[in-house]
């Protein structure tokens, strides 16, 4: 437990260099980007006079050079001080905390669907490699894996819940209902089905290609013929032999693709209108709100690396032959 | 008010069935209705910024002094009555008694002046400009506010202008705070109907039934309102389907939507309600460009647009021929004419040809460089009138590019930079000229103001049209000097007014007593309601 730890720190101190490296390279993108958040704001307006727009660049610590505010953020980042939201009026951090909840929720949710659900399609493929339910598991990742998840989304809301009314076509709960305890939490359930299963079916298809394959290449191998070769039940060999093995791949990969989830959650919270953080980083593209989307970045590549640590650590428990270091 | 044909379906039934079919046609109590909206605001209070996204929450809770009755006279709100000098200098308003505050505290003559002075002077936007001149706002007495201008402002001016830049805040909750930062800005207290109750940023909104209402009689009927941010304009369509949303205000939805939706029984599709929200979708042309500074250009480019054609196939109809910077809403100042630059390619060509620009072979292009088109973000209006005038244009011989930019980009390139040659645009009009119209035409705008003469037009003619007109006192001598501005403008054409229309709404058809003044959606809603599902 204190190697982890002691690696944990290591890989904190590694990450300082890219966090900045990532802090400062997008202060600079965004600059190239025409327009502040003041336009934005006389933009929401629809008016506003020049020396109301010169009054507000002041408030918002706009008036001064580039390399001066950009000096200025990285001083209050010393502090663990992200700034104010421009949108908001808020400090950073507790507009991002509000929203991180639902995304941390949405996501590990999603992931968990596909992993799964990728996990045991793909085991039952594999199993039954070339039969008809290899085949309509194969054909269904094909159609997972090449729907948009916009599309899916729509085509979900147009479905479960304007023509069968079964689902809410968006929101993250009733509102103004005041839903505590289990009712709270089925209330918040019955939102998340349609966002999950949008933005999890294209993983779950990657998921399950990947097992599939990786299982395949694992059951020729030599340990599996002798773990039946001394009388093992196939159902034994299969769990304690051959899917440990055939695991590492898809653990990798959920590691890999936490980055690109991520991005996914723009669209699938946009289409739901989920108060998330994908949603609340556009919006602060549009409106070109820099203290926010710094802010949001550094918490989406401190995630990144946090499951990325998850994952190295997990190597080690289902091979012993990898060390986590 | 006029009747929807629905209530005078239901009048009719009931006189012929007498019975329960009546209760239809009578407000009842109670009942939630939730609204669409595609983007949520930084702030909600109506007195530092005057836009459709704050009224259209906002000015449910917080209240002006004067707003627009059904025929789009004024109709007082927080002012009972008022009178004006006859030197225009001072406008006197007789606030309404027994109103209070949703904290409990009196509504005063004082929150008038402190509103006036530290927020529609100093701070809002349009407001900066109408008050320029607006020197103190006395109050003799606690009901008594008296406006005084040190230049004569006509009283229809000012009361055309008070229902969008004239919201009362109390001042007992502004005073002596940094007015841009006070919290109230996004949990307003106001006099309204409605009492603010919760802001999820990023989800809705929720203002409840004010029970100390002072208009009494059973109003507001509505028990809560909700408005839902749904920025996705598919999923905004799905949740007004599946019934999660009763309102859709401000053409939230998309056109083909909207269109789709308006052949469905269960909802109406309106621009009713809205007239007081009308705007041109128009053509910007920068007089930069040594082409397009020649008069003569400029007017066969408009001739080149074949509008009508995309009324009807962009707009889906619901729009009109535009015919000058006065739209036809407009009763006090619109006089009929019709639309300047009527559709004619052979005519363009030809004016092209006259003005120099011949095309080098047949089918080339006649400028050497290509136009630079910014679109104007702003929906699908602008955008797709872009597109519009590139096709158009191409069938002329002049080829247009188009650069696609955000709404901060769009701003700096077209407003700060100059760098464009043609843009879209949409151009709100304020219920009176002087508000937010003539400033396209006027010039001494500072670089970088949007929403202002950027494209170089300088006519000394124009300017002293403007100036004569907005201070002239005779509502009749005021009306034909906004002709003489209208005649110019049209003539000139630095910008083509080239499309009108007013916002649409889509509603379930239970939602009752609604779209009955000009300008409903930004209004308080007292009288709204809804029938059983």
């Amino acid at each position: 437990m204190k190697r982890v730890g002691a690696l944990a720190l290591r890989r904190l101190a590694q990450s300082v260099p890219v966090l900045l490296i990532i802090l400062v390279g997008l202060f600079l993108l965004l600059q190239l980007a025409p327009g502040d958040t003041v336009d934005a704001l006389l933009a929401q307006m629809g008016g506003g006079d020049a020396a109301v727009a010169a009054r507000l660049r002041q408030d918002y610590g706009l008036d001064v050079s580039v390399p001066v505010q950009l000096g200025r953020y990285l001083v209050r980042l010393l502090s663990f001080d992200l700034g104010m939201s421009a949108i908001y009026g808020k400090p950073v951090a507790s507009v991002i905390f509000e929203r991180l909840s639902v995304t941390a929720l949405f996501m590990s949710c999603a992931l968990a669907f596909a992993f799964s659900a990728g996990l045991v399609l793909g085991v039952v493929a594999a199993r039954r490699v070339n039969g008809w339910p290899d085949t309509l598991i194969s054909t269904l990742g094909l159609v997972f894996y090449a729907i948009p998840s916009f599309w899916l989304g729509l085509m979900l809301i147009v479905l479960f819940s304007v023509k069968l009314a079964w689902l809410p076509p968006g929101g993250f709960e009733s509102i103004g209902e005041g839903l505590t305890g289990l009712a709270h939490v089925l209330d918040v359930a019955r939102h998340l089905v349609l966002p999950i299963l949008s933005l999890s079916l294209i993983f779950l298809a990657i998921y399950l290609r990947l097992m599939r394959a990786s299982m395949l290449e694992v059951m020729t191998l030599d340990f599996v013929r002798t773990a039946r070769a001394k009388g093992l039940s196939e159902g034994h060999v299969l769990r304690r032999h051959v899917l440990r093995n055939a695991l590492l791949p898809m653990v990798t990969f959920v590691g890999l693709q936490f980055s690109t989830m991520l991005g996914g959650s723009v669209v699938v919270e946009s289409v739901f209108s989920l108060p998330g953080l994908g949603r609340l980083a556009f919006e602060s593209v549009v409106q070109r709100d820099l203290n926010t989307l710094l802010g949001i970045v550094l918490v989406s590549a401190v995630l990144v690396i946090v499951v990325n640590f998850i994952v190295d650590l997990l190597y080690a428990k289902l091979d012993p032959r990898i060390v986590a270091r | 008010m006029h009747p929807t044909r629905r209530q005078v379906l239901v009048a009719g039934s009931a006189l012929a069935a007498g019975g329960p079919a009546m209760a239809q046609g009578q407000p009842q109590r109670g009942g939630t209705l939730t609204v669409q909206l595609t983007s949520e605001q930084r702030v909600l209070n109506p007195a530092i910024q005057a836009s459709t996204g704050v009224y259209v929450m906002a000015s449910k809770i917080v209240e002006p002094l004067v707003d627009l009755d059904a025929q789009g006279e004024p109709v007082g709100v927080l002012a009972e009555r008022w009178e004006g000098s006859a030197d225009g200098l001072t406008h006197t308003f007789h606030l309404r008694r027994g109103v209070t505050w949703h904290d409990g505290k009196p509504f005063i003559a004082k929150d008038v002046q402190f509103s006036a002075m530290e927020c529609w002077k100093k701070i809002l936007n349009y407001g900066t400009t109408l008050y320029q001149f607006l020197e103190a706002v006395q109050t003799p007495d606690d009901h008594t506010a008296v406006f005084r201008f040190s230049k004569p402002m006509p009283q229809g001016l000012l009361l055309r202008a008070l229902p969008d830049l004239g919201h009362v805040i109390p001042a007992h909750v502004y005073e002596g705070t940094d007015i841009r930062t006070n919290p109230a800005n996004t949990a307003p207290v106001g006099t309204g109907p409605f009492v603010f109750k919760e802001y999820q940023r990023g989800q809705y909104l929720i203002a409840e039934r004010n029970p100390n209402y002072w208009r009494g009689n059973g109003q507001p009927y509505l028990d809560r309102i909700v408005w839902r941010f749904i920025s996705d304009r598919a999923a905004a369509s799905a949740a007004l389907e599946s019934g999660q949303v009763q309102f859709s205000p401000y053409s939230g939805l998309a056109l083909s939507d909207i269109a789709r939706l308006s052949k469905d029984a269960r909802y109406t599709v309106s621009t009713r309600g809205n007239e007081g929200n009308t705007a041109h979708t128009v053509m910007e042309m920068n007089l930069r460009r040594a082409e397009l500074a020649k008069v003569e250009v400029r007017r066969a480019l408009c001739h080149a647009l074949d509008l009508g054609f995309f009324i009807e196939n962009f707009l889906y109809g619901y729009a009109k021929l535009g015919t000058g910077p006065i739209p036809s809403s407009s009763a006090p100042f619109y006089v009929p004419r019709p639309a300047p630059y009527p559709f004619d390619k052979a005519k363009a060509e030809r004016m092209l040809d006259d003005a120099g620009y011949k095309r080098p072979s047949r089918g080339a292009m006649r400028f050497v460089q290509p136009l630079k088109l910014l679109p104007a973000p702003w929906g699908e209006y602008t955008i797709n009138f872009a597109t519009f005038i590139q096709q158009s244009l191409r069938e002329i011989g002049v080829r247009v590019e188009i650069e696609a930019r955000d709404a901060p980009g769009f701003l700096t390139g077209v407003y700060r930079d100059h760098n464009f040659d043609l843009t879209t645009g949409w151009h709100q009009y304020r219920n009176d000229p002087a508000v937010s119209t003539t400033v396209w035409f006027r010039t001494g705008s500072p670089v970088g103001a949007p929403w202002t003469n950027q494209y170089g037009y300088n006519s000394p003619a124009m300017d002293r049209a403007i100036d004569v007109a907005a201070t002239e006192l005779d509502a009749t001598k005021r009306k034909a000097d906004y002709q003489d501005f209208v005649k110019l403008a049209v003539d000139d054409v630095p910008v083509h007014c080239a499309v009108e229309h007013a916002f649409i709404s889509v509603y379930a058809k239970r939602l009752m007593g609604s779209h009955n003044t000009p300008r409903w959606s930004s209004s308080s809603w007292h009288d709204a309601w809804l029938a059983p599902a």
